[in-house]
């Protein structure tokens, strides 16, 4: 990864729930750095604590230790300036186009209201013209969209409105959580298209939460591994995927489909006879880190 | 747009709409239909309904249609004047309990159950009997201010829901403040809600006010639909056999109700479509009767 | 060959609307042989699920099948079966399980009362039995059977799918429907389940209709695979050809746009 400042990062955070003595750490002790230019995909299953750490970045929850860095430096709750100029630099767009959008609204609305908001000296033509080009960008034709209702949308087409209404108000980050999971196969390749080409043109950094590695591995250069909370395997994409050490991405990589493997061939037999193994074992708290490529490291499982 | 469209194709909003429409419209021209001042003598007492007083006159001479008009305008007047504070009152607290949460939804929640847990119309009776005869203006204002409760429950856990969905996080994120998006992102989703409680409102108002004039709360010098049942009353008008006295009032305020209920029953027939399956499952049984198909 | 377990000969279904009707399933054709593991893949909406509902007879107004079509279980005209004859074909020769079905199971019974819920309305079989039968149907599905005391909310989800797998295999159907049964869990929880129904399969020689949209996964599994778009079958082949081969454009689309874990990103498009 870049030696450059990052443009948010957190750093060695946790965040646990319920009360003491019961408590479940979600998330624990992770650190990681968006980049601009670059996607990082956060993969895991369900439970693993992806979804709290992208809001932990939403500033949904607080750490409960560890540092939220933006341009290298904390977030201080106190200063209102601050807080919203992060709120606008990071922006998210959701997993279920179907909720993402109010349905009383039209799209004129839904893309009209992050310029009256962050750009308020835009008036008139000026604005229906920056709504026009917020459609255009995402490759959707403006007049004819613009007067629509969400129902009137297609999954895909409403998924494409989320991504141009996140990009209205300029932000430097990107949350995907999930942006493709309950699309239709075929509309999917056209959402992560647009997502890794408005990470190269606008210089984006975005962090790309999904289960479905082969997705992750279409959008992402560096690529984590999480789960139980810990990160257990991040690197660079090809490198973590093309040769991975640690036990729990084997045995992900081996889970997921793959045309080319009918179900008595697979590519890590070893872990998928040891599942339960595997789980129990990586669901441990590890310290420890290991280098075991360029730009690639474990926290290795305990034997 | 299409809420208003789809009321006017829908049977039931017709006809209550139409039966609203009427008894504002004889309440506006009152004086335009009738010859006699509701308030004066214009006959013997206990006249049956003739060519002269089409429906009657009461004990003390007045004509009952004339009455009966110009009651029709106190009626709607507490009706939807008490049926809007209600509801601004219930929907304004219940959008704010659910969308803050919190202490604010803790405080809003403790004053609503304290309104409910006391049973309403003795609350009525005994804040009525307080003030004494009460003016058709008070009684609405008694009703509003304790009546909000049941629509803030409603409200608030409605919008509890769809504070949940992505949307509302969207506006949040997009830096919209607060109140914008209580009014223009999460209020917009209530409307059947607050249509059918400000409807339901409206209902209880005229038929609450009808009652407290009846049992004698009202300023009897008002003319209204209850304090004519009261009058009526008084009058012994159905021991005597003057039935229109007594029945007139009755059935303006029994079809008032049903005009409002079936405009009720329509928002709730839109707002889930789950109602109205009419036309589909008519066709559907039509084609498999005639052997098209089975399931 | 042999007569084929289920035929499906011509089926059109339609949703009856207010005005006009949609065509869900349009003149759709295909066979399952005996212990055949059978994908029909597709999108939302192509109407890959009405045809499962409709193999069960468990579809609701507004839809309806239409008079022409035919399908055949084991020789027997499925669409003329009286209501009796219904409940005894469900269950007992065709069980169906849903993407929801792990949220189906009844939240205040045990998992050994679910067991015995359908044992005994189907077979009349008394309590001490069905215990014993449950506890053998577990095994099969890998849970151990200490669990039979347990409530639903006590297990996971794909725990919960895997009972609701072995409940449907109580009575030894022929024909077992899955319509998406594991795209709500896990890749890990996926991969095992359908691990353990693949080798069921083989012992207990029951054929598999397997509803998805993800054609990697029915490739893996599938012995033959049928593409569905739009209420129409656009092709119907052995799995291998259809991800090695495949004839349609529909199909060579739905290939090119899936992203791949190995090799080249996503496939070229063989066009």
């Amino acid at each position: 990864m870049s030696e450059r400042t990052p443009i948010l990062a957190l750093d060695n955070v946790s965040k646990g729930f319920g009360r003491a003595g019961a408590r479940v750490l979600a998330v624990r002790s992770v650190s990681f750095a968006l980049h601009p230019g670059r996607t990082l995909a956060l993969v895991g299953e369900s439970g693993s604590g992806k979804t709290t750490a992208a809001r932990l970045i939403m500033r949904e929850y607080h750490p409960d230790e560890g540092r939220l860095l933006f341009h290298g430096s904390p977030i201080v709750g106190g200063t209102r300036g601050g807080l919203k100029a992060y709120r606008r630099a990071v922006q998210m767009v959701f997993q279920d186009p179907f909720s993402s959008l109010n349905p009383v609204h039209t799209i004129r609305y839904h893309l009209e209201r992050p310029l009256r908001l962050h750009q308020p000296a835009l008036r008139g033509a000026d604005r229906r013209a920056a709504v026009a080009e917020a459609l255009t960008r995402v490759k959707l034709e403006p007049e004819l969209i613009v007067p629509k209702y969400p129902h009137e949308l297609s999954g895909g087409q409403r998924q494409r409105i989320s991504i141009a209404r996140a990009l209205a108000v300029n932000p430097e980050v990107i949350i995907a959580d999930e942006p493709t999971s309950m699309l239709d196969v075929s509309v999917r390749l056209g959402i992560l298209n647009l997502l890794n080409d408005m990470k190269r043109t606008l210089g984006l950094a975005v962090l790309y939460i999904t289960h479905d590695i082969a997705t992750a591995r279409y959008v992402a250069e560096d690529i984590m591994v999480m789960y139980a909370g810990q990160i257990v395997e991040w690197g660079e994409t090809e490198s973590v995927l093309g040769n991975p050490q640690h036990p729990y991405t084997r045995l992900l990589l081996s889970a997921v489909p793959d045309p080319d493997r009918r179900f008595t061939d697979t590519r890590f037999d070893d872990e998928l006879g040891r599942i339960d193994v595997i789980r129990r074992q990586s669901a441990i708290d590890q310290p420890e880190v290991r280098e075991v490529a360029k730009d690639h490291f474990i926290r290795p499982m305990p034997a | 747009m299409s809420l208003l469209t789809q009321l006017l194709h829908n049977k039931k909003a017709l006809v209550g709409v139409t039966i609203l429409a009427i008894i504002t419209l004889v309440a506006l021209f009152a004086p335009m239909l009738t010859e006699y001042s509701p308030t004066q003598r214009v006959g013997r007492p206990h006249q049956p309904p003739s060519a002269e007083h089409w429906l009657g006159t009461t004990r003390l001479g007045y004509d009952v249609f004339a009455r009966l008009l110009y009651g029709a305008r106190v009626s709607l007047a507490v009706g939807f004047g008490a049926g809007l504070l209600i509801t601004v009152i219930g929907t304004v607290l219940g959008i704010i309990a659910g969308y803050k949460g919190g202490v604010v939804d803790e405080v809003i929640t403790f004053f609503t159950n304290m309104i409910l847990v006391i049973p309403n119309l003795p609350l009525l009776l005994v804040l009525a009997a307080f003030i004494g005869q009460a003016t058709p203006l008070v009684i609405a204002i008694i009703l509003g201010f304790t009546s909000w409760a049941w629509g803030v429950r409603v409200t608030r856990s409605e919008t509890l829901s769809i504070r949940q969905r992505d949307f509302v996080k969207s506006a949040e994120m997009l830096g919209e403040p607060g109140w914008r998006i209580m009014a223009f992102e999460i209020f917009p989703n209530l409307i059947s809600i607050v249509g059918i409680n400000f409807i339901g409102s409206v209902i209880f108002a005229v038929i609450t006010e009808a009652t407290l004039e009846f049992l004698g709360l009202g300023d009897p010098n008002t003319v209204s639909w209850g304090i004519m049942l009261y009058n009526a009353q008084n009058s012994s008008a159905l021991s005597v056999g003057a039935w229109w006295d007594l029945l007139s009032p009755c059935a303006a305020l029994a079809v008032l109700g049903l005009g409002l209920a079936l405009i009720n029953f329509a928002i709730d027939e839109i707002a889930n479509p789950r109602l109205r399956t009419g036309g589909m499952l008519a066709r559907w049984s039509g084609l498999v009767r005639m052997g098209a198909g089975k399931l | 060959m042999s007569a084929p377990l289920l035929s499906i000969r011509n089926l059109s279904i339609d949703y009856v609307g207010a005005e006009a009707n949609f065509h869900a399933v349009k003149d759709v054709s295909f066979d399952i042989g005996h212990g055949e593991f059978f994908g029909l893949a597709g999108e939302s909406g192509c109407g890959k699920s009405t045809i499962a509902f409709a193999i069960s007879r468990l579809l609701r107004p507004p839809a309806i099948i239409l008079e022409g079509s035919q399908i055949l279980l084991a020789g027997r005209d499925v669409l003329g079966l009286d209501d009796a004859a219904l409940h005894a074909l469900r269950w007992r020769e065709v069980a169906m399980v849903f993407q929801s079905a792990m949220n189906s199971l009844n939240p205040v019974l045990t998992i050994e009362s679910q067991f015995y819920d359908v044992l005994k309305t189907h077979t009349g079989m008394s309590r001490a039995a069905a215990r014993e039968r449950a506890a053998e149907l577990l095994g099969l599905v890998d849970i151990p059977t200490d669990r039979l005391p347990a409530y639903p909310h006590q297990l996971s989800g794909g725990m919960r799918q895997r009972i609701v797998i072995a409940i449907c295999l109580a009575l030894s159907p022929k024909l077992l429907i899955m319509d998406e049964p594991t795209t709500a869990l896990d890749v890990v929880v996926q991969r095992e389940i359908l691990e353990r129904i693949h080798k069921l399969r083989q012992e207990l020689g029951f054929s598999v209709l397997f509803i998805t949209h993800d054609l990697a996964l029915m490739v893996q599994v599938s012995d033959r695979i049928a593409v569905m778009l739009e209420g129409e079958l656009v092709e119907v082949n052995e799995a291998q050809a259809i991800y090695r081969s495949p004839h349609h454009d529909y199909t060579r689309r739905l290939w090119a746009s899936i992203p791949r874990l190995t090799g080249e990103r996503v496939a070229q498009d063989a066009t």
